[in-house]
């Protein structure tokens, strides 16, 4: 059944590529941050509580599940970070060139990765690991 | 912040929405975000191991880490409230879900800056370590 050309909607012709990939990253990294807003809250407020209910908040903060919310929250950080300031330059009006963008945005990937790691190994024993 | 024209507003020209100031915010915080986040994690790093109880209280005794927390936690909410608002605007086709989910988002991000504002506050006050 022969069917006529027609035009197809943008969205179900777009091809899969970094930008997009980039542009829905710091979406997800942005959601994985506003909760780990919460998990700063529940810290503080278990802080100011005394010793005792710090001591079981940093149990809590240092149980699997929310550990590795915060991994994927300093990959977050990192990502949301770097991809950010690649936003201002942006709206600033600088690094549009194609050559330009690609470059920031693997940087920014790559980038983010590295940090991510740093960061672990530099506060993975203050998030909840020696409680 | 408005980008209209003087002539636009007088000649009632122009959106009749808060689009520009939505932006603006946005990355005005983001810029915030960038010198708090990155005060933040190396406070955390000081902190040391275990983030002790007596470590935590005596940071947050310090008038600079004070300040310093409360903006972080002041600026992260109202920046996570505007990001959160447009992934919703984009995905909850709805107007009525939509605007009790906007609601919603915006209380919950209210009463939990103000959580962490009042431990704050508590903690800088409070009794030395």
């Amino acid at each position: 059944m022969a069917q006529p050309e027609r035009p197809l909607s943008p969205f179900m012709q777009y091809r899969w590529q970094y930008t997009n990939t980039l542009s829905i990253l710091h979406r997800i990294t942005g959601i994985l941050l506003s909760l780990s807003f919460f998990v700063l809250v529940y810290w503080l407020a278990a802080a100011a509580s005394g010793p005792e209910r710090y001591a079981s908040a940093l149990a809590t903060i240092g149980s699997p599940l929310v550990r590795l919310l915060l991994v994927g929250g300093l990959f977050s950080f990192s990502f949301h970070l770097l991809n950010g300031i690649r936003h201002l330059f942006w709206d600033a009006g600088y690094g549009f060139e194609l050559p330009i963008a690609r470059k920031t945005g693997w940087a920014a990937a790559i980038g983010a990765v590295v940090l991510t790691v740093v960061l672990w190994s530099v506060l993975g024993a203050s998030l909840g690991g020696a409680a | 912040m408005s980008l209209r024209s003087p002539l636009g507003r007088v000649l009632g020209l122009g959106s009749a929405k808060g689009g520009s100031s939505h932006w603006y915010s946005q990355r005005v915080t983001a810029v915030g975000l960038v010198i708090l986040g990155c005060w933040f994690l190396a406070s955390l790093a000081l902190l040391g191991a275990g983030a002790q109880h007596a470590a935590v209280i005596s940071w947050l005794h310090s008038p600079f880490s004070a300040v310093m927390a409360l903006l972080l936690v002041a600026v992260t909410a109202y920046h996570a409230q505007l990001g959160l608002r447009v992934v919703f605007e984009d995905y909850i086709g709805d107007k009525g879900t939509r605007l009790v989910v906007l609601v919603a988002l915006k209380f919950a991000l209210v009463v939990a800056a103000l959580i962490g504002i009042l431990a704050v506050l508590r903690i800088a006050f409070g009794a030395q370590a």
